[in-house]
């Protein structure tokens, strides 16, 4: 599935409930399947700043995708993790670079873009995004 | 309390009236900022459309009445603090430039290798950091009044701390995390007898108790305006006249000078001298507008109902099982900080958010402070006298929706 089909997904999931409360519920549960990140992997270096939570994230690339793992103390901030890594995880460095990230728009998780609510969501979205970079770099490092 | 009708107070503030996710906003984040009533609002619409213009230049009609009526603030916050001298009184951004004030004209003047800086374990970052740098800049060790579990300064140590190399002792009046109020008097007197200058962070007290600067004898006292319902971006440095006429100017420009030339330029006298360029005339003047609006109510009888409303909080809270109130000293503000069980506080603050409650959740600019409790952050809700009993009911109702996500 590319990044649009997994975003339409996810949308079409969310459509269903009306209330707040239950879309909350639901990225709840989503955190509960989030690849974690292993214990030891939970260091500074792997540690997103600008969130009030605490996320850490890591990527493995493999047959030329990236694979997330992460973990965060806050149950909601999983849970916007595990969006995340759904959508992104299996697809190619390229694919994620140019990915646009409307769908959290739409599936009514707007107030979480604003920079101002410092749960990372956007320092998420850039890690990834950096992470996709470097392994590209480094993919074409090695072909030269 | 009968005489006090908080219904009546509550129309004077625009911004308590409107719905937030669907639900009544309830405003429980005061101590980050307050909301301004209508009469602050209003005097800063009066001034751009009749009064604009520069103040302390021109000889014309506007800027004369202008000027009046912003060195008539200044008389009205001298009264206010009970300063003895208005031009004890210096206008700044804020309590963080009022602070910095301080630590870089007297601090550079005075302090030298080897002096000592005390602070204490409740500052907020803006009565920290600036402390911090002049220590390392100077090479003028940094020393810590500790806190015990109830988020009191314990007297006993900070009497250890001082030494004849103590410089100046910058203390909180109020925790802004904890609400624990310090005995202001009683630590600057200590200070005194070892010639030490103290300066005292008001940012938390001055919108809930009388200050009296020269009862209390402290050398320089800050405050914000936007916190004691004026608006942002105007705070006060009040500073004992024979030490501001010591220093030396902080920022420099127009204003502050008396004559300029190419070869050398004299600086103007107090206050001027710490105000360089164009002052944020309209929140000046809107805080000369807040002020009034205080001493209308008094603050003896909003400080009463605040109790009251902390009372109240306090027993709800506490019958909510799990609930962790940060914090216990003997006498408080009106603010609870807290953590629900194991969630965290950023889960808890964005269903309560989503309930249409502004609570503060995190660490509250005072990082040292959660460090002590061993805590990431918490929950903090900050009544003022416009808020009421039922929206404490509100927030206890929040506190059983999250306990229901998240428990």
């Amino acid at each position: 599935m590319t990044i649009q089909e997994k975003a339409a997904e996810i949308e079409q999931e969310f459509s269903q409930f009306d209330d707040w409360m239950d879309k909350y519920n639901y990225l709840i549960e989503m955190g509960n399947d989030l690849p974690l990140i292993d214990e030891e992997n939970k260091t500074k270096q792997n540690l997103i700043s600008g969130c009030q939570s605490r996320v850490w994230l890591k990527a493995r690339y493999e047959d030329g995708k990236i694979h997330f793992a992460a973990d965060s103390d806050a149950v909601i901030t999983k849970g916007i993790a595990a969006l995340l890594v759904r959508v992104f995880t299996g697809q190619t460095p390229d694919e994620i670079i140019n990915a646009d990230t409307e769908f959290i728009d739409k599936i009514g998780l707007k107030e979480h873009l604003s920079p101002t609510r410092s749960n990372g969501l956007m320092s998420m979205i850039k890690q990834m995004k950096l992470y996709a970079l470097a392994f590209k770099t480094k993919k074409e490092q090695n072909t030269n | 309390m009968a005489s006090f009708d908080v219904h009546k107070i509550r129309k004077d503030f625009p911004a308590l009236h409107q719905e937030i996710n669907d639900r009544p906003l309830v405003y429980f984040d005061n101590a980050a900022t307050t909301q301004k009533p209508r009469q602050v609002i209003d005097r800063i619409t009066r001034y751009y459309e009749k009064e604009n213009c520069n103040i302390h230049r021109g000889v014309h009609h506007l800027s004369q009445v202008a000027t009046e009526a912003f060195e008539n603030t200044r008389k009205h916050v001298q009264n206010f603090i009970n300063a003895s001298e208005s031009r004890e009184v210096i206008f700044t951004k804020g309590t963080t430039d009022s602070v910095n004030l301080v630590v870089y004209s007297w601090g550079e003047k005075y302090l030298e290798e080897g002096d000592e800086i005390i602070i204490s374990a409740l500052e907020h970052h803006s009565n920290l950091v600036p402390w911090q740098r002049l220590s390392k800049k100077k090479k003028a060790p940094l020393r810590i009044i500790p806190i015990d579990d109830n988020g009191e300064l314990i007297f006993e140590t900070f009497e250890k701390l001082l030494n004849e190399k103590t410089k100046i002792l910058a203390l909180t009046q109020t925790s802004n995390t904890l609400g624990s109020i310090i005995d202001a008097k009683k630590y600057i007197d200590k200070a005194h007898e070892y010639d030490a200058k103290v300066l005292i962070d008001g940012a938390q007290a001055i919108m809930h108790q009388q200050i009296d600067v020269q009862a209390m004898d402290c050398d320089f006292y800050c405050f914000s305006g936007h916190k004691m319902y004026a608006p942002m971006g105007v705070g006060i440095l009040y500073g004992k006249e024979e030490l501001l006429e010591s220093m030396p100017p902080f920022e420099s420009g127009g204003e502050m000078v008396d004559e300029v030339s190419f070869d050398g330029t004299t600086y103007n006298e107090l206050p001027f001298k710490f105000e360089a360029g164009t002052p944020n005339v309209e929140a000046v003047l809107g805080l000369d507008t807040a002020i009034a609006y205080l001493e209308d109510i008094g603050i003896e009888r909003l400080a009463a109902y605040e109790e009251e409303l902390l009372e109240y909080a306090t027993r709800k809270l506490k019958e909510i099982e799990d609930i962790r109130i940060i914090g216990n000293a003997s006498r408080k503000t009106s603010l609870i900080s807290f953590l629900i069980g194991d969630i965290h506080p950023y889960d808890a603050g964005t269903i309560i958010d989503k309930m249409g409650i502004a609570v503060r959740t995190g660490h509250h600019c005072a990082q040292p402070v959660l460090d002590f409790y061993r805590i990431p952050g918490t929950i903090r809700a900050s009544m003022v006298f416009y808020n009421t009993f039922e929206e404490i009911d509100r927030l206890v109702e929040a506190i059983q929706q999250v306990k229901k996500m998240f428990g």
